[in-house]
């Protein structure tokens, strides 16, 4: 009936565990390497009595609990740091004592999880998902009050009536052959697999759901709800004034923000010097600032002919005598705290900015009233690049 | 079960072992006496860190055997005997305080009515805080550890001649009491003597923090005294690298211990960024204290975490040995830095001072002399313990 099976071992039974050690030394002895000892509880003294060494699953633990430690250590310094730079708590950026405790935790979770993976991949020699003494009546009596030695097919020194012979020997109850299952890959699309995992789809929303919709309100999981605190935008009796939220104290000022000391001046009572120098960059930001906010009422050359057509009191010309005698720190004046019709823009351009349409103005105001020199500088530019730049 | 039967042969130390004791405690106690003479401010200092160090091998061997009871360990069995030797030093801690007791204006801010008008939070703790109350507290603190030391070891010794089986019992019962007595008792000598250095400064978990040193420090005791002995057969045949395999994966747990408490009391302090408390941590980061402290990472915990993490080096002798001196010598530190940054608040300036050596010269040489004598009178193994013998057969 079994010819076509392949014999995977000769397990025998064993009555206490003093016979069993006394057996797993034997067994050793007789120089069998693959064998194995199942106890329903850990014997003390087995390791040396079936001469394992040292187990080496210890570095599978050490590698993935040392592996998730930097890991995890370095993706929150790096989440933290450098892809979303954020305070938390007035700590620095990387606050690497904040990361010890995950750390710690998930080096235990890698390391236990590794432990317990690599000792089944060993085991059941994934992925196939069971041992041939699964299915065993050995595995049955060994779980509740036997203890039994598994002698393997694949030793060399085995012999299938020599082994029986050496067993029966040593004092063996029972002894049963274990015959190798055919070897199936995992069938995942089981139906009852799908069912199972649906199950527990089920379960696990609805806890989720009761939990969060229901169970948090109900006492005394509500409790946290009713503190004594004031909310956003509410009312408080504990303030003088009613208010839940407190104003800033007078004076303060956001942090790396630089107040305007002439606020609301029609001229500022010191001079203002330009920290910008009209380079081709500055310019060139100047150019794209003007043209934003600028030029819709004093025209793309600042010549005070603008898209508004009339429809709202015309930005005067910036070529005036009267502009043109400005100086930088007037004109930034002007656009900080407006000026007539015109209202700040200081909430709208950066310091920076302003400056560097400062300099914009600067370059349309010389370019409608160029100086000798400029003309032959522009011819000298013509000849140097063979075109005509300006005619 | 008689002697024979478990295989214990008596043998006397040799009496090189008094000497070397004798010779330890003489010169440290007359260079100490010479200390107090000269700068008993200093002295004090230096003679607090090594009086907690005594209370730390004392009050912590006693919980050590009284763990053994309670739990119903027999892999320790065999050694308990050392633990309860090296427990000897309780009762010489109510001699031993006398020195501090007259010394504490030198030591603590909080006995100088200046320092404590000054500060509303010390005028609060004033009645905990005073002088009569902690003399009380800490003497009878010693006190209830001398009973339960002299009742767990009145029994075990009894047992030796009686092999009574119920005295087991007994013990086990006054174990389970002294427990959580000592948990208490360790957090009020350790909020006492170390906490209130810095009057102002607090941590609810600082009594553990202690405790976790403690308890580290008696298991290197244990295991360096246990190893000397075996390694010349004054023990057991049968006690071998599996018991020394056992007592390094304690120390191993302790030593994670220890960093896990150190670690909760500085990040809640790092957290919070209170002025009031992270002043402690302030003083302990200023100047040389700083190289101090990342050294107390390292020789308290790093170290000793992976050099115990390999089985191979648990199961050697040799290796183990040289641990538990680290461990002696790093808990050793971490007291000292528990005490020593704390004088800026007594209005002293510290500088390093040959006392801080002669004082744990005069403690070695006192437990040697402890050891020896009480060896002398009793077996060092408990044989008359019904779990001696399970004890001696322990596999892994």
């Amino acid at each position: 009936m079994n010819e076509n099976k392949v014999l995977h071992s000769v397990a025998a039974l064993f009555d206490t565990p003093d016979k069993i050690i006394n057996a797993a030394r034997k067994v050793k002895d007789a120089g069998y390497t693959m064998f194995d000892v199942n106890t329903s509880y850990p014997v003390h003294g087995m390791d040396k009595a079936m001469g394992l060494g040292q187990s080496k699953i210890g570095y599978v633990t050490l590698f993935f609990g040392f592996a998730g430690a930097v890991f995890i250590f370095l993706f929150m310094g790096w989440s933290m740091a450098i892809n979303y730079p954020y305070i938390v708590g007035g700590k620095p950026f990387f606050p690497y004592q904040a990361f010890i405790p995950i750390t710690f935790e998930v080096t235990v979770l890698c390391g236990s999880i590794a432990t317990v993976v690599g000792m089944l991949a060993v085991f059941f020699n994934l992925p196939f998902l069971s041992h041939p003494i699964h299915d065993s009546n050995y595995i049955k009596e060994v779980s509740v009050d036997k203890f039994g030695v598994v002698i393997e097919a694949e030793d060399p020194l085995f012999d299938k009536n020599k082994v029986v012979e050496f067993l029966k020997n040593l004092g063996a109850g029972k002894i049963e052959f274990i015959y190798e299952p055919e070897k199936q890959a995992i069938k995942i699309l089981q139906p009852k697999f799908i069912v199972f995992l649906a199950v527990v789809a089920a379960l696990t929303s609805f806890s989720t759901y009761f939990t969060l919709n229901k169970l948090m309100y109900i006492v005394p999981f509500n409790w946290m709800d009713n503190q004594k605190k004031s909310n956003p935008q509410s009312e408080t009796n504990f303030f003088y004034d009613g208010y839940a939220m407190r104003t800033p104290v007078e004076g303060t000022v956001a942090r790396g923000f630089m107040p305007y000391p002439f606020h609301e001046q029609a001229l500022p009572s010191e001079p203002l010097a330009n920290p910008t120098l009209p380079t081709k960059q500055i310019l060139k930001i100047g150019q794209e600032k003007f043209l934003t906010f600028c030029s819709p009422c004093h025209g793309n050359y600042a010549e005070g002919v603008s898209r508004l057509m009339g429809q709202f009191p015309p930005g005067p010309t910036l070529h005036s005598a009267k502009i043109i005698g400005y100086s930088d720190g007037m004109i930034y004046n002007i656009i900080t705290n407006g000026q007539n019709a015109m209202p700040s823009y200081a909430y709208q351009i950066p310091r920076e900015q302003r400056w560097a349409i400062i300099d914009y103005i600067r370059v349309l105001q010389r370019a409608q009233n160029p100086k000798p020199s400029d003309f032959q500088a522009i011819k000298e530019l013509n000849k140097e690049s063979g075109k005509n730049v300006v005619n | 079960m008689s002697s024979t039967e478990i295989g214990y042969i008596r043998k006397e130390l040799p009496e090189k072992i008094k000497t070397i004791g004798l010779t330890l405690f003489v010169v440290g106690t007359a260079l100490g006496i010479i200390g107090f003479l000269i700068d008993p401010q200093r002295a004090s200092l230096s003679y607090l860190v090594t009086f907690m160090f005594l209370v730390s091998i004392g009050v912590g061997s006693l919980f050590l055997v009284a763990l053994e009871y309670a739990v119903g360990a027999d892999w320790s069995t065999p050694f308990r005997r050392i633990s309860e030797f090296l427990a000897a030093v309780i009762p010489f801690l109510i001699i031993l305080v006398i020195p501090l007791l007259f010394n504490l204006k030198y030591i603590f801010p909080w006995t100088h009515k200046s320092i404590v008008d000054s500060s509303v939070m010390l005028r609060g703790k004033t009645p905990y805080l005073n002088i009569p109350f902690f003399i009380i507290r800490s003497i009878g603190i010693f006190l209830i550890w001398w009973v339960f030391y002299y009742f767990i070891i009145r029994n075990s010794r009894k047992q030796d001649t009686t092999k009574d089986q119920y005295l087991t019992k007994k013990n086990i019962n006054i174990s389970s009491g002294f427990i959580p007595v000592f948990g208490i008792s360790i957090t009020a000598i350790a909020f006492d003597w170390m906490m209130s250095l810095e009057p102002n400064w607090f941590s609810t978990i600082f009594g553990v923090y202690y405790f976790s040193g403690t308890v580290w420090c008696a298991l290197a005791a244990l295991t360096l005294i246990v190893i000397l002995l075996n390694e010349h057969g004054y023990l057991h045949s049968k006690i071998k690298s599996e018991h020394y395999y056992t007592l390094g994966l304690l120390m191993f747990a302790f030593t994670v211990f220890w960093a896990y408490i150190a670690f909760s009391q500085y990040l809640l302090i790092w957290y919070a960024d209170l002025p009031d408390e992270t002043i402690w941590f302030m003083h302990r980061w200023v100047g040389g204290w700083k190289v101090v402290s990342l050294a107390i990472v390292f020789t308290h915990f790093i170290f000793p975490f992976f050099y115990l993490l390999s089985y191979n080096v648990k199961m050697q002798a040799k290796k183990l040995k040289f641990i538990a001196i680290w461990i002696l010598c790093a808990h050793f530190l971490d007291l000292y830095w528990l005490v020593m940054p704390g004088m800026s608040t007594n209005g002293y300036q510290y500088s390093f001072s040959w006392m801080d050596l002669v004082f744990p010269v005069a403690a070695v040489g006192l437990i040697i002399l402890i050891f020896k004598s009480l060896s002398h009178k009793y077996n060092l193994l408990p044989i008359g313990d019904p779990k001696l013998q399970r004890g001696l057969d322990f596999h892994l």
